[in-house]
C-alpha cells in the first residue's frame, strides 16, 4: 500500500468525520445561538475559530457544516452506485443489444450535461433544499458508475471463470450478480471515493449560489458566500470554510490515490 | 470629451461652473436591482421609477429631494370647490422624445390609462378618488374629484402618475418615450440602461450628456465596481458593512440618509394561525429590533412601531407597544393554543437585510418555540408566490413608496389585511384638506395597525450612498424611488 498517500489522506478525512460525528451529541456552541454583539470576533480561547457576521460559533457551523457536506455527499454515492452499477451490470450482461445501446446512449445524454448545470436545474424546478442537491448530485454520479461498471464487466465477460458458470447453467443476470459485481468492488471503492470528493466539491458549490442546504442548516458553501463581503473586515469567515473543503476535498483525493495503488493487482506488481 | 457642445450650453455651463468644461459629462449609476419593464405606470418594483422618473418620464408634479411636491409638467394650479376640482395649466412648447407635442389631451389619455378597469397600473388608489378628467383647451386640464381631496398634488407627483403619450404608450415598458430632460437609448437585458440628454428639453437642461443604469446584484461585485470606478455612484449601497472603508477613502463620499422603506416581517393576515391577532402580537414581541439592525445592517437603521417613517412629521413612535419581550409572546402563543410550538414559512428576498435579517429573525422565533422554515428566493419568485400568490406566512420586505400607510386599506394587498374601520378611516383621509385634521387621522391608522400587529416592525432603511466624491447634486434622502439625476454634475 502507498502510505504516503493514505495516511495523510485517511487523517484528513478521520478529522472531518469525527468532527461531523461529534457535532451530533456536542458542539462548542449553538450553530442556532445567535449572538450578535460578539460577531465577527476572531480566534479566542472561548470561540477557537472566532465567530461569523451573526456572532455564531465558527468551528460549531464548520462541524455540522461536515456533516451536511459528507452526507450530502455519501448519499449522492449510493444513488450513483445503487442506479449506476446495476445499469452497467445489466447492459455488459446484454451487452451489444438494444437493451446496452438505450442504456448507454440514456448515460451519453446526461453525460452530456454540465453535472453542475443539471444539478442548478433540478434545484431551480424543485426549489433549493439537500434533499434536492443529493438528488441532483446523485443523478450526475450514476453515468459515471454506469459506464465504469459496463466496461469492466465486459472485458470480465470474456475471462474463463465466467465461461465456467456460463457452462455450469447459470442465467447472465445471476452471473453478473455473483461474479461479475465482486470482481469490481475495488475499482467501485475507488471511483467511489473520488466521486465523494466530488460531490463535496458540488454541495458547496450549490449552497454557495444558494440551491443547497436553506438556512439555518450550515453549509460550507453558504458560509463562504456570506463571508464574501466580509473578506476585507475579517478575512477568516472566508478562509476556515475555505480550508475545510480544501482539506477534505485533498483528503478524499489522496486515499483514494493511495486505495487505487493498493487495490489495483496491476500497479501492485508493477511497484 | 465631447467637442460639439452648442452656444448656449456651454453659457449655461459656465454660469453653473467655470471649469465644467473640463469635468466628466457622463455617470454611471449602480443599482442593485433590474427593472422589469420601464414603464413605471404597469409595474410596482421600485427599479423602474429608479430609472425612470425624473429622468425620462415627468407628471404633473413631482417630488423634490426633500419631499415636497414642486410643478413639473403643470406650470401651476388653481383648486376650486375646497378641494373637488383642481385645474391645471400646463407648460408651453413641451414635446415627448419622439417629437410629439404634450398637451391637455396626453394628461387626460394618461390618468384615464391608469384609472381603466383592466389598468395594470399599481398604484390605482392615487386615482380612486378621481370622478373624471376634462380637457379645457389644449394647455388647460381639469381634474374633477368625487370628492374634495387633499392628496392629489402629491399622489400626482407619484411615478405611477407619469404623463405618456397615446402614440407611444403601448411600448412604453420597452421604449419609454416622455417628457424628461433625459432620452432613452438602450436596454441591454440583465447588464444596463442607458439614457442620454435631451437636447429639446423645455425646461432647464441638464449637465449630463449621457448616463448608465448598471445592474449589479452581488454585493461584493457592487464592492469591486465602485472600488474599480466602474460604476460612479450607488444611490443605495447593498453591503452596508462595507460603508466604514468606503467612507475611509477619499475617492469617496458616503452620504446616510433616509428613505421611505419601511422594512417589515410581512405576515399573511388571511391564513391560519397568522389571522390570529395573539399570534402576531406574539411575533412582534419576539422580535428583537436592535439585534437586527445590528447584524444585519450594520447599525443602519431606525427602528420603527409602525408603518411610517419616522422622519415624517405625523410619525408617532410605537416600538414600545411591540417591544422585545420574549416572555409575553410565549404566553401569548399558548393562549393562542400553540404551546407546543409551530412551524411558519418564511420567504426571503436576495436583499442583505431580508437574508440576514431573515436568519435573525428565525433564530428570535425559535427561542419562543416559533419554528421556521427559511426559503431563499429571487425577486421574480418573491413577486410571482408572495406578492401576486400570497403563498407565505412571513416574509421580509422593504416598502420604499411615500407614505404607503394607504396599502392597509387595500384587504388585497398581499398581506391581505382587512380592517373596515382603517377602511373608512383612509378614505376620510383621502379627502380630508385640513393639514392638522390629516395628521390626526395619520396618527390613528399608525395606531390602528400597530394595535393590530399586522406586521412585524422593523427598522427604517436607511439611505446608504455611495459616490466619487466629484459627483455632486444627488439626493441626500429617497422621499420617492428615484434616481433623479436632473441636478447631477461633476466637480473639477
Amino acid at each position: 500500500m502507498n502510505w504516503r498517500s493514505v495516511v495523510p489522506g485517511a487523517f484528513l478525512l478521520v478529522v472531518v468525520i469525527v468532527g461531523a460525528l461529534c457535532s451530533f451529541i456536542w458542539t462548542p456552541f449553538d450553530v442556532a445561538g445567535l449572538d450578535i454583539r460578539n460577531k465577527m470576533q476572531t480566534s479566542s480561547a472561548i470561540h477557537w475559530l472566532g465567530t461569523d457576521h451573526l456572532g455564531r460559533d465558527i468551528l460549531s457551523m464548520l462541524m455540522v457544516g461536515a456533516r451536511t457536506s459528507l452526507a450530502v455527499a455519501l448519499v449522492a454515492v449510493f444513488i450513483g452506485m445503487g442506479v449506476g452499477v446495476p445499469l452497467g451490470l445489466f447492459a455488459a450482461a446484454r451487452r451489444n443489444s438494444w437493451v446496452d445501446e438505450l442504456i448507454m446512449r440514456g448515460n451519453d445524454l446526461v453525460f452530456a450535461f454540465p453535472a453542475l448545470l443539471i444539478a442548478i436545474m433540478i434545484t431551480a424546478v424543485f426549489g433549493p433544499s439537500a434533499i434536492n442537491a443529493i438528488i441532483a448530485i446523485g443523478i450526475f454520479n450514476i453515468p459515471v458508475f454506469a459506464r465504469l461498471t459496463r466496461g469492466a464487466a465486459m472485458s470480465l465477460w470474456t475471462r474463463e471463470f465466467i465461461m465456467a458458470a456460463r457452462v455450469a447453467g447459470k442465467g447472465e443476470l445471476r452471473i453478473s450478480y455473483e461474479h461479475v459485481l465482486p470482481n469490481l468492488t475495488n475499482l467501485l471503492i475507488v471511483q467511489g471515493t473520488i466521486q465523494f470528493s466530488l460531490g463535496i466539491l458540488a454541495e458547496a458549490g450549490l449552497s454557495y449560489i444558494g440551491l443547497g442546504a436553506q438556512p439555518p442548516i450550515p453549509s460550507w458553501g453558504r458560509m463562504l458566500a456570506e463571508s464574501q463581503t466580509l473578506i476585507t473586515l475579517a478575512p477568516h469567515l472566508a478562509l476556515y470554510p475555505g480550508l475545510a473543503i480544501v482539506f477534505t476535498v485533498l483528503g478524499l483525493n489522496l486515499l483514494g490515490d493511495g486505495l487505487r495503488d493498493w487495490l489495483d493487482p496491476r500497479l501492485r506488481r508493477e511497484r | 470629451m465631447k467637442l460639439h457642445y452648442s452656444i448656449p450650453a456651454l453659457l449655461v455651463a459656465g454660469l453653473v461652473s467655470t471649469t465644467a468644461i473640463a469635468a466628466r459629462t457622463d455617470v454611471t449609476i449602480g443599482m442593485a436591482l433590474e427593472p422589469p419593464n420601464l414603464d413605471p405606470t404597469g409595474g410596482a418594483a421600485a427599479a423602474i421609477d429608479e430609472v425612470v422618473y425624473a429622468n425620462i418620464y415627468e407628471g404633473l408634479t413631482r417630488f423634490a429631494p426633500d419631499g415636497s411636491v414642486l410643478p413639473a409638467l403643470a406650470k401651476e394650479w388653481t383648486i376650486e370647490n375646497d378641494g373637488a376640482r383642481y385645474v391645471f395649466s400646463l407648460n408651453e412648447g413641451v414635446t415627448f422624445h419622439d417629437g410629439a407635442q404634450f398637451t391637455a389631451d396626453d394628461v387626460k389619455f394618461s390618468f384615464d390609462r391608469a384609472m381603466a378597469e383592466d389598468s395594470t397600473n399599481a398604484q390605482k388608489v392615487l386615482f380612486a378618488n378621481i370622478e373624471n378628467v376634462e380637457v379645457v383647451d389644449e394647455l388647460t386640464v381639469a381634474v374633477n374629484m368625487k370628492q374634495a381631496d387633499g392628496s392629489l398634488l402629491f399622489n400626482l407627483a407619484w411615478g405611477d402618475a407619469i404623463i405618456l403619450d397615446e402614440a407611444s404608450a403601448t411600448d412604453a415598458a420597452t421604449n419609454p418615450v416622455g417628457t424628461g430632460p433625459f432620452t432613452f437609448v438602450d436596454w441591454v437585458q440583465g447588464d444596463r440602461v442607458e439614457i442620454a440628454k435631451n437636447p429639446d428639453y423645455w425646461g432647464e437642461p441638464v449637465q449630463l450628456e449621457s448616463a448608465t443604469f448598471k445592474f449589479i446584484s452581488e454585493p461584493t461585485a457592487a464592492f469591486a465596481a465602485i472600488m474599480a470606478g466602474d460604476v460612479d455612484v450607488f444611490t443605495n449601497y447593498p453591503a452596508p458593512e462595507n460603508l466604514p472603508q468606503l467612507d475611509a477613502d477619499p475617492r469617496f463620499s458616503v452620504v446616510l440618509g433616509s428613505t421611505e422603506g419601511e422594512t417589515i416581517l410581512s405576515m399573511n393576515n388571511a391564513s391560519a394561525p397568522l389571522n390570529d391577532l395573539r399570534v402576531r402580537q406574539a411575533i412582534s414581541h419576539a422580535i428583537n429590533r436592535d439585534e437586527i439592525i445590528d447584524g444585519a445592517m450594520f447599525g443602519y437603521g431606525t427602528p420603527i412601531g409602525t408603518h411610517f417613517a419616522p422622519h415624517n412629521p405625523a410619525y408617532v413612535d410605537l416600538t414600545a407597544q411591540s417591544n422585545f419581550d420574549p416572555e409575553k409572546a410565549k404566553a401569548l402563543l399558548v393562549e393562542a393554543g400553540f404551546s407546543e410550538g409551530l412551524t411558519l414559512s418564511l420567504k426571503l428576498p436576495p436583499p442583505s437585510y431580508a437574508r440576514r435579517g431573515g436568519e435573525i429573525i428565525a433564530a428570535q422565533l425559535r427561542d419562543v418555540g416559533i419554528d421556521t422554515d427559511i426559503e431563499n428566493v429571487e425577486w421574480a419568485q418573491w413577486i410571482e408566490q408572495v406578492f401576486k400568490g400570497r403563498d407565505f406566512d412571513l416574509t421580509i420586505v422593504s416598502h420604499t413608496e411615500p407614505m404607503d400607510i394607504g396599502v392597509y386599506a387595500n384587504p388585497d394587498y398581499y398581506f391581505q389585511y382587512d380592517n373596515a374601520e382603517l377602511q373608512e378611516l383612509m378614505a376620510a383621509f383621502s379627502v380630508e384638506t385640513d393639514t392638522a385634521k390629516r395628521d390626526e387621522m395619520l396618527s390613528n391608522a399608525q395606531q390602528i395597525i400597530a394595535d393590530d400587529y399586522v406586521n412585524g416592525y422593523l427598522f427604517q432603511l436607511a439611505k446608504t450612498g455611495v459616490a466619487n466624491s466629484k459627483l455632486k447634486g444627488l439626493w441626500a434622502n429617497a422621499p420617492t424611488q428615484a434616481n433623479d439625476l436632473t441636478g447631477v454634475y461633476w466637480e473639477d
